[in-house]
């Protein structure tokens, strides 16, 4: 048996790119999916054609291909990513696509009477959304982005196809050189929980700030 | 001669394959207040959410402050408005709705705020100033702060009402604004109304089915029955000598119904 807090630290090494991925994952995402989930309702047709392409493809793929792709097929058409981009952009782009119907739906939630009190109020289009319609509809996007930022988190763990060093592949290294399961698999348990525990605590919060003074009215 | 202030000029509309405006022609002058009575699915509403331009037309013209509000000229042709001239005839009207559609997001004041602020691009603090002068009008100096769900109907209508006003539009839309409320709750809503019919020379057009209250509010009212209008005049002809059996009729069942003429 080796030296446990080389290994342990070995692991961190491990949740800090776990970490990354996750951060920059899911703000890509957050991204993505309000350009799709806005392009899906949006008045020209071609755009919300193409905001459907993306959506349908990305969610009919897994993600293991994509990351694949992203990784081993972009480079041949002249676009190399380091293993971290590569993984920010698939992790970021696929669960994007999920949360794009969540922008939606939320969007189209806000009944209607508020967005005709705009029109009655004169205010532009954007002026519409900014103001009125996605300050009630945040709220009800929260706690799905919450999950969704979880799915992710959950996900990462298939970066190490291109060989990045994250939580789950450190863990089997450990695993490797120790020949212990429990330890190295019981400390990423843990860590895992603990950071969907983080994502879960700051949205509820995020979430508090957003609704107050919206109670009583759905 | 002053020019009326609307000009409503063989107006269609169709919902599907049902005609809910139906050639329908009516002026409006400049202060005028309006009442719209009739039965239920006569077309009131539309009306005005049709010069709200909260529906589009199917045939026909409107003239809002000399200006065609679903048409526009460019050279000799005329064109479907653009957004950019909706947006400009909005400027001119206003309007107040059944089930107030205040923000639930926001304070009363900010509601009262917001517009003027955001499409006049009137300074906060002289938007503040005069929504709290609003706010006093229709009595609720002390609510500037309170959130709307923390009003009564009756309050979040004349909070609706106030930020109606806050535009200083030329016409204002009253659909059916007390039909939400408790009863006890419509009569400081009227109120409000009275006051507002009484010191303003706004053009106010009122979908209501408290007849007493068009009565006293209105100048001429309009008697609607399938999409067109059936009969008009003074309060006074029109609720004491209807000449039209069917305003007669429709009369008679709201007597019936319990409400005072
Ligand atoms: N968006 C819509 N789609 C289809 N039909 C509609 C729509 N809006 C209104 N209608 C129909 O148009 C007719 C006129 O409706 P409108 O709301 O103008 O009547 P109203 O006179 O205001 O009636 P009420 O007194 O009940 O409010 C009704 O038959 C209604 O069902
Ligand atoms: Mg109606």
């Amino acid at each position: 048996m080796g030296d446990w807090s080389g290994y342990l630290a070995l692991i961190l090494q491990g949740a800090l790119v776990t970490a990354q991925l996750t951060v920059m994952g899911s703000a890509l995402a957050l991204v993505a999916a309000f350009a799709a989930g806005l392009g899906r309702i949006a008045p020209l047709a071609p755009v919300r054609w193409l905001a459907t392409v993306y959506i349908e493809f990305f969610r009919g793929t897994s993600i293991f291909v994509q990351l694949f792709w992203v990784y081993f097929v972009l480079p041949f058409a002249g676009i190399s990513l380091s293993p971290l981009m590569a993984g920010v952009l698939a992790l970021g782009l696929n669960v994007g696509a999920y949360a794009a119907e969540v922008v939606r739906g939320a969007i189209l939630s806000v009944p209607k009477d508020q967005y005709e009190a705009t029109i009655a109020l004169n205010l532009t289009k954007l002026q519409r959304m900014r103001h009125v319609i996605l300050p009630q509809a945040l709220p009800l996007m929260l706690p799905t982005f919450g999950n969704n930022a979880i799915e992710l988190l959950k996900a990462t763990a298939v970066v190490s196809l291109i060989s990045l060093t994250d939580m789950t592949f450190q863990a089997q290294v450990v695993r490797a050189q120790t020949g212990s399961t429990l330890i190295p698999f019981a400390t990423i348990l843990i860590l895992y929980f603990a950071m969907a525990m983080i994502i879960t605590t700051g949205v509820r919060a995020l979430e508090r700030r957003l609704t107050r003074g919206l109670d009583g009215v759905r | 001669m002053t020019a009326p202030i609307i000009r409503i000029d063989r107006l269609d509309k169709v919902f599907g394959t049902l005609k809910v405006l139906d050639g329908l022609s009516f002026d409006v002058m400049p202060g005028e207040k309006l009442a719209l009575i009739g039965p239920s699915g006569s077309g009131k509403t539309t009306i005005l959410r049709i010069l709200m331009t909260l529906e589009t037309i199917s045939g026909g013209h409107i003239e809002v402050c000399g200006e065609q509000l679903y048409h526009m000229r460019r050279g000799d042709r005329e064109l479907p408005a653009d957004e950019a001239h909706l947006h400009h005839m909005r400027s001119h009207i206003g309007m107040v709705f059944q089930h107030f559609n205040l923000f639930p997001h926001k304070s009363v004041l900010d509601n009262i705020t917001l517009a003027p602020v955001l499409t006049k691009g009137e300074p906060k603090a002289k938007a503040e100033a005069r929504a709290r002068e609003l706010l006093e009008m229709v009595g609720l100096s002390d609510k500037a702060g309170a959130m709307p769900s923390q009003l009564s109907g009756g309050q979040k209508q004349r909070v609706a009402i106030a930020r109606a006003l806050a535009l200083q539009p030329r016409i204002m839309l009253f659909d059916e604004v007390t039909s939400a409320l408790d009863p006890e709750l419509v009569e400081e809503v009227l109120l409000v109304m009275k006051r507002l019919a009484a010191e303003t020379d706004m053009t106010m057009l009122l979908v209501t089915h408290e007849m007493g209250f068009a009565h006293e509010f209105a100048d001429r009212v309009l008697f609607f029955d399938k999409g067109r209008i059936v009969e008009q005049g003074p309060p006074d002809q029109i609720f004491r000598n209807p000449t039209q059996e069917r305003t007669q009729t429709f009369l008679r069942k709201i007597i019936a119904a319990g409400h005072r003429v």
